[in-house]
């Protein structure tokens, strides 16, 4: 039987990060533990009752006190929420050249496809030192995506995409826990993180067997489906162009705009009347059960192939 | 000529006014309902208790192999199902509250004595319900019945139990609204909002968020079963719903809800401080604002519990703030029960144990909260066993210390017997070890990363999963040894006085146990809360001055 450690392993660049506000609350904890539980100790012993008849002196309060100690433990307060919020920000905020995986977690298992088109179930596979980005599908219930030792946790909710990125810092094997509760094997949902060296990891890629990228699998979806019928290349034509879609705001057909990220093309392609282009009839049936999330995923993988906001305007430039 | 006459015919009190069944069963004597409560959320304790038992003893080993995955999920969603709805929540506002609040403010009963059966009834139909469903093979959704697992995948019997929380939710209203109009109504002459006991100030607190979040709970479950049984999609995307819809509804009734557990325990540990240190609490007026402004704040911070979920990142930043100005009116309670032992006269007694334990606790299970209020660290231990750790300290370091605290200090009062002080400081000294050791060790579990709800677990979190267990057997003796000599002392206790510590509340000013209705002549108010003085007998009747009025 292995013996324990107080503390998790470290292996993400935030892990650091995360410890040392831990460590701060812990400090802040135990000295006011230590300061209550003293107080408690001495009073109780110098102040212990010596005659049966005896009663308190009568201290009923002091105002001054009780705005010390409104005050004092606010600020001490507020020192923790700028702290944890200034981590919740970076946590959120996904470095711009991260590798993008996408993961679909299902009763009772993790499912991952990479980029270039390598398919893993309960393992995930990432270089160390470079910043991954992972967009999380659920296919059923709620699931939430762990791994304590780079301290990084997103709940995949059905019906939207979540995002979690992390930078390992370390090679090693790293266990990934769901963290929330999703029926019977909920506690068998469980896999690893196998972090390597990047030439090990490059040796990996290659080594796997691929199936050909995610965007060209998106795009024989494309064609399989017929999307392409309506959603023609360059010209408008029963749908709107979907080149260089993503990151592009759109403008509704009830007046509002909203920028085209992954959930809104999710949206789109299960529930196309939900946000209608300006100028297109409904005319889109669902495809809600005729695909599946990895489906969806690789259909927006195929979209993203097409050009984004950000490289069309690179582009443009010169 | 009385002296003749007494020996003879014994006192009568609601215990000996009659006997029978029916007596008991058609009673509206906030004093019988109050032991019929305490009959039933007993019995649910030791049901919810013998889950926990089950499923630390699978939790010995990594491996899953005492019960069936399937078993262990359900035994961990019962517990959590009985104990909060069927015993946190009910505990100490329908026990102890329902007996004390009408004595503390000089009242008959309750405002309405019958809504007060009623509300004992609809509880005791809910758990039948409840007990159906656990015959019927249990539910295996958590307390939490998160959706679309919960509508739409959950195999189990999670209708009945739906049904058994929403029934027992309206014995929630009922007495919370019976509190309030009795408070506002029904207090003796001279009895000020400003003399009021800050037990009576924090129950008022309790109750206006058992009618205004109760409701919502009720509305959030009916939603559920909508989905479940109709197919109405609400929840699940697959029918067009939004499953964070049932989060942000079941956590505005579940934060608040942990203020229901909470509040009554400050009322009883500020009660039971000020007898045996024989001093009015330190700064009062704070105490009982505190009380209002947790009930108040506690409305506000629902989005703590839905960090991770991808909630708006500038959402989760306003819910960490207003989570941290939560935190503020607790500190301010520990700090002034604290100072208020400073120049006290303190006594030992079992309650005093009790209440000093429950303050210990609270305070860390109140830290604890401020890690998990921490929006970048809650993302690491959130949905961990720190998150199970913290909310024991909160709910069964404090709700169920405080409850046995008060058992004890009223001990004396319901039943008219003392308890064995011996036996009580030895059980108080048991659950207070077996409690810390069996929380303390899942915070560090948490920390390392062990997630919560889970059935078999990695090797490395062994040693500190079998310390837990080890802990939970004798907090299991804690539990049982008070039960049975509580029961004994019934019979074989010493006869109590009406006041035996002595306090200063006017439950004190009469017999223990009290006749029917509850004083000989109604008490008239003319001293402060907690005004010790030498005094040979307390005062039931002073005379009224222009300064007692009421404000």
């Amino acid at each position: 039987m292995p013996g324990f450690s107080l503390f998790p392993e470290q292996a993400s660049t935030v892990a650091g990060r995360v410890d040392a506000l831990y460590a701060f609350l812990l400090i802040v904890s135990t000295v006011m533990t230590l300061l209550i539980a003293g107080l408690i100790v001495y009073f109780i012993i110098k102040y212990r009752r010596r005659a049966d008849d005896e009663l308190g002196v009568p201290v009923t309060g002091a105002l001054t006190l009780e705005l010390l100690w409104t005050v004092i433990p606010f600020v001490i307060m507020m020192v923790m929420f700028v702290w944890g919020a200034s981590l919740y920000f970076t946590l959120s905020r996904p470095p711009q050249d991260a590798l993008e995986i996408q993961v679909v977690g299902k009763q009772w298992m993790w499912k991952f496809q990479h980029m270039d088109g390598q398919r893993e179930i309960n393992e995930l596979h990432v270089p160390v030192g470079r910043a991954v980005k992972l967009t999380l599908a659920s296919q059923d219930v709620i699931h939430s995506f762990f791994v304590p030792a780079f301290r990084v946790k997103s709940d995949v909710v059905p019906g939207r995409y979540s995002t979690v990125w992390f930078e390992a810092t370390k090679p090693g094997t790293y266990h990934l826990f769901c963290a929330e509760y999703c029926g019977t094997q909920h506690s068998g949902m469980i896999g690893q993180v196998i972090v390597m060296e990047p030439t090990q990891y490059q040796a990996w890629l290659s080594g796997s067997v691929a199936e050909g990228s995610l965007a060209a699998a998106g795009q024989q979806l494309f064609q399989d489906l017929g999307c392409h019928t309506c959603h023609r290349g360059d010209t408008p034509g029963r749908g709107p162009v979907l080149d260089g879609l993503l990151g592009r705001t759109v403008q509704l057909q009830n007046g509002q705009t909203v920028t085209a990220d992954e959930n809104y093309i999710r949206e789109s392609i299960l529930n196309p009347s939900a946000k209608l282009v300006a100028g297109f009839q409904p005319l889109m049936p669902t495809f809600q059960g005729l695909v599946s999330e990895e489906q969806v995923l690789q259909l927006i993988a195929y979209i993203k192939s097409l050009g984004t906001e950000q490289a069309r305007a690179k582009d443009e430039k010169p | 000529m009385n002296d003749a006459v007494a020996p003879l015919a014994p006192r009568e009190h609601y215990l000996n006014v009659n006997y029978g069944v029916r007596s008991w069963l058609l009673t509206t004597d906030h004093k019988r309902i109050a032991l019929l409560y305490l009959v039933s959320v007993t019995f649910f304790f030791f049901l919810g208790g013998a889950f926990a038992v089950l499923f630390r003893l699978e939790l010995l080993t990594p491996q899953g192999d005492l019960v069936q995955a399937e078993t262990y999920n359900k035994l961990f969603s019962m517990h959590g199902i009985i104990m909060v709805w069927f015993f946190l929540v009910p505990v100490i506002p329908n026990v102890l509250g329902n007996f004390l609040v009408p004595m503390m403010i000089g009242a008959r009963d309750l405002a309405f004595p019958r809504l007060n059966l009623a509300s004992w009834y609809l509880f005791n139909l809910g758990g039948l319900f409840l007990l159906y469903a656990v015959l019927n093979g249990g539910v295996d959704t958590g307390w939490t019945f998160y959706t679309p697992y919960s509508s739409l995948f959950s195999n189990t019997s999670v209708v009945i139990t739906v049904l058994g929380i929403f029934i027992s939710g309206f014995a929630s209203i009922l007495t919370g609204l019976n509190f309030i109009v009795t408070t506002h109504t029904m207090r003796a002459p001279g009895m000020t909002w400003f003399r009021l006991p800050l037990f009576i100030w924090s129950h008022y607190a309790t109750s206006l968020i058992l009618i205004l979040a109760t409701p919502v709970l009720a509305i959030v479950l009916l939603l559920v079963l909508a989905e479940r049984v109709l197919r109405i999609g609400i929840f699940d995307p697959a029918l067009g719903g939004d499953p964070l819809l049932f989060q942000h509804l079941f956590w505005f009734y579940s934060h608040p809800a942990v203020y229901i557990m909470v509040l009554p325990a400050m009322g009883v540990v500020s009660e039971l401080i000020a007898t045996f240190s024989r001093k009015r609490i330190f700064g009062y007026s704070f105490v009982a604002f505190a009380s209002v402004a947790i009930a108040v704040f506690g409305f506000l911070v629902w989005g703590h519990h839905m960090f991770v979920t991808g909630q708006s990142v500038y959402g989760s930043m306003v819910f960490s703030f207003l989570s941290y100005a939560v935190a503020v009116p607790s500190a301010i309670k520990v700090f002034n029960w604290t100072a208020t032992l400073y120049k006290g006269s303190i006594a030992y007694d079992t309650p005093m144990l009790y209440a000093l334990g429950f303050i210990g606790l609270f305070t860390i299970g109140g830290l604890t909260g401020l890690f998990l209020a921490a929006l970048g660290l809650d993302i690491h231990v959130t949905d961990t066993y720190f998150v199970i750790a913290h909310f024991h300290y909160i709910m069964v370091g404090g709700t169920v210390m405080a409850y046995l605290g008060g058992i004890h200090y009223w001990w004396p009062k319901i039943s008219g017997r003392m308890y064995p002080e011996g036996w009580a400081k030895l059980g108080a000294l048991i659950v207070f070890v077996g409690f810390n050791l069996t929380f303390f060790p899942q915070f560090i579990l948490g920390y390392l990363g062990m997630p919560r709800r889970y059935y078999a677990y990695p090797e490395e979190f062994q040693i500190l999963n079998v310390m837990s267990s080890a802990g939970a057997s004798i907090l299991g003796v804690g539990y049982i040894l008070p039960m049975v000599y509580l029961i004994w002392s019934m019979r074989y206790g010493p006869k109590a006085e009406a006041n035996p510590w002595p306090a200063t509340g006017l439950e004190w000013r009469t017999s223990s146990p009290p006749p029917t209705e509850n004083f000989t002549q109604t008490p008239i108010v003319t001293w402060e809360a907690y005004e010790f003085v030498p005094r040979e007998e307390p005062e039931v009747v002073g005379k009224l001055t222009p300064a007692d009025q009421p404000t």
